[in-house]
C-alpha cells in the first residue's frame, strides 16, 4: 500500500520559489489502478515522479508497505525502485543500443538474476505485450507503439508492486494508446497496482479510480463501477 | 563500487554500447590511442635510440669496450710496450689497438697567400698515430672512408683526416667561421704541424662517420707520427681494447684494476669514457623523450576525457533512465571504465602489433639516419609494456572522471533533460 501525507514540491529558480505541490494527500491499496489527472501544470507528473522516488520532495512524507521513503538513502531508493517499481514513461525511455529484450532483461540482471533466466523472464514479459516476433529489434526499428510496448514489458518483467505510468499514450496513435491502455487493463485484472498519468479524458476512464490535481492539491477522487 | 554485479552491468552495458555506437567514431578514437601509443614509446624510442647509437658509435669507433687513457697527472700511459703485451695475452681480449695522440694544427692553402698579413685558413685537431691494420680491424676505419684511400702501414707523409674538419663535409654546411679547411680532397697538399715541428703532408683519404668522434680527428701511420714528434720511447696516449664475444667490461676493468694497472693508467668502460658532453646530451634527449612522453599522454587522457565526456553527456537522457529503473550509478561508471579500457587497449594493441611487427624488424635493418647518427628504435618489451599501463590508466582516470560527473546529477533532470 502507498500512502502519501501533506506532500510539499518547490521549485527555486533564482530568488522566485514555485509550489507546484501543495500538501497533497493520497493513498493507494494493492491492485488498484488511479489514474491521476489534470490540467496542464497542474502537477500531475511532479506528484507522479515523488510517490516513484525519481524526486525528493520538498516536505511531506511518502509511506510504501510500511517503508518510511522519506528517511532512504539515495541507493535505498534505487535498490527500491528497483525491486518494487516498474515505470512507463511518455517518450518510451528504451535505451537505444539494447534490443528489445535487452532493455527488458536489464533490471533482471541488476537484480542478480541469471542471463538465461532473465533473458527467459524477459521474453514472457514480451510475449505477454504481443511482440514475440521482435525480440532483437533495436528501439529504432520499432514503431512508438511497440516501444512503448517493450517499455511496458521492462516494467512488469520482475512482477513490481506498484506499476508508474507518465502519460503512456501521449506519444501514440490511437491504435497504439488503445492496445497499450488494453495491457493496462489486463495487468489490472492480474492484480497489477498502477497509478498513471493521463491527461486523456478516454483512456482516465479506463482507470478503476480517477484522482484530479488542480493548481497543486487533490480537488477529487472518484471510483468507477469497476 | 566494484562488486561484482556492478561489474557484470557494467561489462553488459559497454560491450552492446561499443558494439552498437558508430564504427567511424570508435575507429577515431583508437586511431586517437595508437598515435598517442606510438607518440609514448616512438619518440622516446627515437630518442634513446640516437643517445644509444651516439654511444655505440664512439665504443664501435673509439674506445672499444675498455679504454685505457693516461692518469690525470701523466701526458702518457706508463709502461706502454709492457701493459700492451700483457693485455695481448689476455683470453678475454679480441683486439688492442695502442694510438699516439697528439695535438695538431692543420693549414691548407697557404701557396695562395701572397699578403703576409693574411690569414692562413687552418684548422685544430688531434692527430693519431695507428697501425693501420690493427685500427681497422679494430674500429673498422677503411669503411668510413669517402674520398681517396685507406692508410698502407709504409706511407709516408700521408694523413687521413676526419669530414668534420673540411668545409664541404662539416655538419651543418658550409662554414664561414674559418675552423675548417677549404679546397682539401684526396690528393691535396696540406701543412701539418705537431709539436712545433712543419712537415707538408699529402691527404690520402677522407673520413666520415656519423658516430663517434673519428670525423674530427687526422690518422697518420704510427711509425711517421713518432718520426714527426720525434720521440722514441713507445708510450701510446690511448689504448682501446675490444673484448671478445660475450666477456664483461666491467668484471675486465676490475681485473686489470687489481692487477695493479690502476696505478699506471685510467682504466674505464666504454659507458665511463664516454665524452662529458655526449653523457650530457644522453640525460638531455632521456628528459626530453619522458617530457614528450607525458606531454603526450596528458593530451591522450584530455582526449579521452573529452570524448567519454561528450558521450556521456549526449546520453545524459538514459544514464538518467537507466538510474531511475534502479541500475546502480557504480554499474553505470563500470561501464565507461570498460570503453576506456577498450578504446586503451585495443590502440596499444594495434600500436604493440606495428611496432613490434613491422617497426623494429625493419629499423633494425635499416636504421634511420640522422645527423648525428644512426638510430636503432629502442623500444624494450618490458618498457613498452609499462608505458602501455600507465596509458590504460590515463585512459581510464579520462573515461571514468566525466562518467561520474554526469551520473552524480540528478536522477529526474537527466530524464527530463533539466539542468
Amino acid at each position: 500500500m502507498l500512502k502519501v501525507t501533506n506532500l510539499v514540491k518547490s521549485f527555486k529558480n533564482g530568488d522566485i520559489e514555485t509550489q507546484v505541490l501543495k500538501g497533497v494527500n493520497f493513498e493507494a491499496k494493492d491492485g488498484e489502478f488511479i489514474a491521476i489527472m489534470g490540467r496542464s501544470g497542474a502537477g500531475k507528473s511532479t506528484f507522479m515522479y515523488q510517490m516513484g522516488l525519481l524526486d525528493e520532495p520538498t516536505s511531506g512524507e511518502i509511506f510504501i508497505d510500511g517503508h518510511e521513503t522519506h528517511k532512504m538513502t539515495e541507493k535505498q531508493k534505487m535498490n527500491f525502485r528497483l525491486q518494487k517499481f516498474g515505470y512507463v514513461f511518455q517518450d518510451y525511455a528504451l535505451l537505444p543500443e539494447l534490443t528489445a529484450v535487452e532493455n527488458v532483461a536489464l533490471p533482471l540482471l541488476m537484480e542478480n538474476i541469471d542471463s538465461a533466466k532473465a533473458t527467459k523472464m524477459a521474453i514472457e514479459a514480451l510475449t505477454q505485450v504481443n511482440l514475440a516476433t521482435r525480440l532483437n529489434n533495436l528501439p529504432s526499428q520499432l514503431s512508438g507503439g511497440e516501444q512503448q510496448r517493450v517499455s511496458i514489458a521492462r516494467a512488469v518483467a520482475h512482477k513490481p508492486d506498484i506499476l508508474f505510468a507518465d502519460e503512456p499514450t501521449a506519444n501514440l496513435d490511437r491504435e497504439s494508446s488503445v492496445t497499450v491502455m488494453n495491457i493496462f487493463k489486463e495487468l489490472h485484472k492480474q492484480g497489477q497496482t498502477i497509478i498513471m498519468v493521463t491527461h486523456e479524458k478516454e483512456y482516465g476512464d479506463m482507470a478503476e479510480k480517477i484522482v484530479w490535481l488542480d493548481d497543486g492539491k487533490i480537488v477529487s477522487g472518484n471510483e468507477h463501477g469497476k | 563500487m566494484f562488486s561484482s554485479l556492478n561489474i557484470r552491468i557494467g561489462f553488459h552495458l559497454a560491450i552492446r554500447q561499443i558494439r552498437r555506437s558508430s564504427p567511424w567514431t570508435t575507429g577515431l578514437i583508437v586511431f586517437v590511442m595508437l598515435f598517442t601509443f606510438l607518440n609514448l614509446v616512438g619518440v622516446t624510442g627515437i630518442l634513446v635510440g640516437l643517445v644509444n647509437g651516439i654511444g655505440r658509435g664512439y665504443q664501435q669507433e673509439y674506445t672499444g669496450d675498455v679504454f685505457i687513457t693516461p692518469l690525470d697527472t701523466q701526458n702518457y700511459i706508463q709502461n706502454s710496450p709492457d701493459l700492451v703485451s700483457f693485455l695481448k695475452t689476455l683470453p678475454e681480449v679480441s683486439v688492442v689497438d695502442p694510438r699516439y695522440v697528439a695535438g695538431a694544427t692543420v693549414q691548407a692553402n697557404y701557396k695562395n697567400v701572397t699578403d703576409p698579413n693574411q690569414k692562413i685558413n687552418s684548422a685544430g685537431a688531434s692527430i693519431v698515430g695507428i697501425d693501420p691494420a690493427t685500427e681497422d680491424s679494430f674500429s673498422n676505419l677503411s669503411k668510413y672512408v669517402i674520398e681517396g684511400s685507406y692508410l698502407s702501414p709504409n706511407d709516408y707523409d700521408q694523413i687521413l683526416i676526419g669530414a668534420q674538419l673540411l668545409n664541404q663535409y662539416a655538419f651543418g654546411g658550409p662554414s664561414q667561421t674559418g675552423t675548417t679547411l677549404t679546397n682539401v680532397h684526396a690528393g691535396t697538399v696540406v701543412r701539418l704541424t705537431v709539436n712545433g715541428v712543419e712537415r707538408e703532408v699529402t691527404v690520402k683519404g677522407i673520413i666520415y662517420s656519423t658516430s663517434g668522434n673519428i670525423s674530427e680527428r687526422i690518422f697518420m701511420p704510427n711509425s711517421e707520427l713518432l718520426a714527426l714528434t720525434g720521440t722514441n720511447d713507445y708510450s701510446v696516449e690511448e689504448i682501446a681494447i675490444r673484448l671478445k664475444p660475450g666477456e664483461n667490461a666491467a668484471s675486465f676493468e676490475k681485473l686489470l684494476l687489481n692487477s695493479g694497472i690502476g696505478n699506471l693508467a685510467k682504466v674505464q668502460t666504454a659507458a665511463q669514457a664516454l665524452p662529458s658532453g655526449v653523457a650530457q646530451i644522453t640525460a638531455t634527449f632521456a628528459t626530453i623523450g619522458n617530457a614528450v612522453s607525458f606531454i603526450g599522454l596528458v593530451v591522450a587522457a584530455i582526449t579521452i576525457f573529452i570524448v567519454i565526456f561528450v558521450n556521456a553527456l549526449t546520453r545524459r537522457k538514459f544514464i538518467g533512465i537507466l538510474k531511475g529503473i534502479g541500475i546502480s550509478g557504480e554499474a553505470i561508471e563500470i561501464s565507461y571504465i570498460f570503453q576506456s579500457l577498450f578504446y586503451a587497449l585495443t590502440g596499444s594493441a594495434i600500436g604493440l602489433v606495428l611496432m613490434f611487427g613491422i617497426v623494429l624488424p625493419l629499423n633494425a635493418v635499416h636504421p634511420i639516419q640522422l645527423p648525428l647518427g644512426q638510430v636503432v628504435l629502442y623500444a624494450p618489451f618490458i618498457g613498452t609494456m609499462v608505458r602501455v599501463a600507465i596509458l590504460v590508466v590515463a585512459t581510464v582516470c579520462a573515461g571514468y572522471i566525466p562518467a561520474r560527473m554526469i551520473v552524480k546529477k540528478n536522477t529526474l533532470d537527466s530524464i527530463l533533460g533539466r539542468n
